[in-house]
């Protein structure tokens, strides 16, 4: 294969990672945050702000921009974007950052999402309410109490469970496993152990969902730093490599997807087969996977979606052990939105890369060099590491319409 | 000439320049509903668009289609957002296969077109007809009276 398609394969990592506390109530500016999640990122290279010659970030217009954050860390940009969009962002803008190195745009770039998404602007739609009026696409949905993500996604779980058999128990396991891995994370905001009964009794919000099946709204700020593999060989940090991209896939229709079926089948369906071409591996030699869990049946959809299992298996797959710690291929080991928090995907990156570097930040004691000594025993507020993964996958997902994925290895 | 109005506590805005929808919801506000007909391949689409989903062709016509069809999926909302929707709790938003163009295109595509479970006379449906509803089950089209010029689609159980 000449260079080109597959030509960037390992040709670039990420080296570094950073966030803020994961609270309901952060009481800081998305700028304040911003600036403390690069700061660290940058640290955690091993890098000086003056390394960091490229800086995007994504939002709904609920964050600071990239050229207020540049001035705060006195950064001499060679590129900067802000782009809009919530989860599917930090792949895609992973992959945009490697492009930009690529061109000889700049050399380093980091991403950063802010949000005081508790706080501030609320996903759910359940803060204050919105001082403009429904117009143009709201005025098909939006006049019909169809609003936020769990009404608007919903219709393809509900359609996923008609037309595959999907119970609400199996979706369920995905909220109680990612909470057993909470338990191990000392920085997640929800750290209590639920089982598939808590799911299933708690408060209805709208059908099939409840509220343990939803994401924890969340205020805080997390970073990447990508840049080129050489480069990243001399940070502190064992080097990931990004080995393939696929961003903001869609779905035919992309403005009312659900005129073009099956609508119970997600839009990664349409990237995979670039992914593992790209990448040169396929599904079941990950070890470590990050679907997107803004919900417990986004998650499910993804996997179908991305190859790890057929269309349709998605419940079998997320209940059957598969995505547990100790499993064959745990899923969101931080606890992820469902329990860590919720950032648009970026903590389930950052998750991954640390798992890769095998020194995830559990409990387990440290041991010489600050590195921890892993037991691999996953009990309650225990070890969270996975025994030497050399491959992980995370798959985004912007609502059934648009997904995005990328494969790490460690080097 | 735009149009304001408020519905449900919320406030909706038509302008002057959205031609296509100001020509949809007039067609909705005579309770006659019409979608664009594509110049070119002939097919409908939904809601309105600038071009053809299908050839990209920019004119359209407005065509007259049967408000008649079958239930694809739906959500029945209980934790609502608005305070005048939580009035109505449990209310059903649904997804409606429209008889017309059904097998006309790709097997899994089909005009779906979104609107609440309502009462025939266009309010929101009782929890009796909410807790009833399921996917395959047939609706027909009624409408939500909004302001002149402004009625909203809806769907309704079809007994006959």
């Amino acid at each position: 294969m000449s260079a080109g398609a597959h030509g960037l394969r390992d040709k670039y990592a990420i080296a570094g990672v950073g966030e803020t506390p994961y609270v309901k109530g952060a009481g800081r500016t998305t700028r304040s945050m911003a600036v403390e999640a690069l700061r660290r990122a940058i640290d955690d290279a091993g890098l000086q702000p003056s390394d960091v010659d490229g800086l995007m970030s994504y939002q709904s217009n609920d964050s600071v921009l990239s050229s207020t954050v540049s001035g705060d860390l006195g950064l001499r940009l060679n590129y900067f974007a802000d782009v809009y969009g919530g989860g599917t962002s930090i792949e895609t803008l992973i992959g945009v950052a490697t492009g930009v190195i690529e061109a000889g745009m700049c050399s380093t770039v980091a991403i950063f999402r802010s949000m005081n998404g508790y706080s501030g602007l609320r996903m759910s739609g359940s803060g204050a309410a919105p001082a403009a009026p429904m117009t143009g696409e709201a005025l098909h949905s939006h006049v019909y109490g169809w609003q936020n993500p769990a009404q608007r996604y919903a219709p393809a779980f509900v359609r996923h469970m008609h037309d595959f058999g999907t119970t609400s128990a199996q979706a369920a396991a995905v909220r109680a496993i990612h909470s057993e891995h909470a338990s191990n994370n000392p920085k997640a905001l929800y750290r209590q152990r639920v089982s598939v009964d808590h799911v299933l009794a708690s408060r209805p919000i709208c059908t099939p969902l409840r509220l343990l099946d939803c994401c924890v709204e969340t205020d805080s700020a997390a970073a990447v730093i990508v840049t080129g593999a050489a480069r990243a060989r001399d940070c502190r940090h064992h080097p990931v490599l990004i080995r393939a991209v696929v961003g903001r896939v869609s779905k035919p229709r992309l403005d009312m997807h659900f005129q073009s079926g099956p609508i119970a089948l997600a839009a990664g369906r349409f990237g995979s087969d670039r992914l593992w071409a790209h990448a040169g591996v396929a599904p079941h030699e990950i070890d470590v996977t990050g679907a997107y869990d803004a919900f417990t049946f986004t998650t499910l959809m993804q996997f179908e979606a991305f190859g790890f299992c057929a269309p349709g298996a998605g419940g079998t797959y997320v209940s059957d052990g598969t995505i547990r710690l100790g499993g064959k291929r745990p899923n969101n080991t931080s606890g992820g939105q469902l329990c860590e928090g919720y950032t648009h995907g970026i903590n389930l990156v950052i998750e991954n890369v640390r798992q890769l570097r095998h020194d995830v930040d559990d409990s387990c004691a440290l041991g010489a060099e600050g590195r921890r000594m892993h037991t691999h025993d996953y009990r309650e507020g225990g070890c969270r590491q996975v025994i030497a993964p050399q491959l992980a996958a995370n798959l985004g997902w912007g609502g059934p319409q648009t997904a995005s994925a990328i494969v790490l290895r460690r080097e | 000439m735009s149009i304001e109005a408020t519905y449900m506590g919320s406030r909706l805005h038509i302008e002057a320049a959205d031609a296509d929808n100001l020509a949809y919801f007039a067609h909705c506000a005579r309770h006659d509903f019409h979608l664009q007909s594509c110049t070119a391949c002939r097919k409908l689409r939904y809601p309105p668009t600038s071009a053809c989903p299908w050839c990209a062709t920019l004119a359209s016509e407005w065509q007259a289609v049967p408000g008649t069809g079958r239930v694809h999926s739906l959500t029945v909302v209980q934790s609502a957002l608005s305070p005048a929707f939580r009035e109505f709790v449990p209310y059903a938003v649904l997804l409606v296969d429209l008889d017309t163009q059904l097998g006309h295109l790709e097997s899994d595509d089909a005009l779906r077109v979104i609107g609440n479970l309502c009462t025939p006379d266009g309010r929101l449906a009782p929890a009796g007809d909410v807790g009833a509803v399921r996917i395959g089950r047939r609706v027909r089209m009624v409408f939500t009276d909004v302001a002149p010029g402004l009625a909203l689609p809806q769907w309704t159980l079809d007994d006959t």
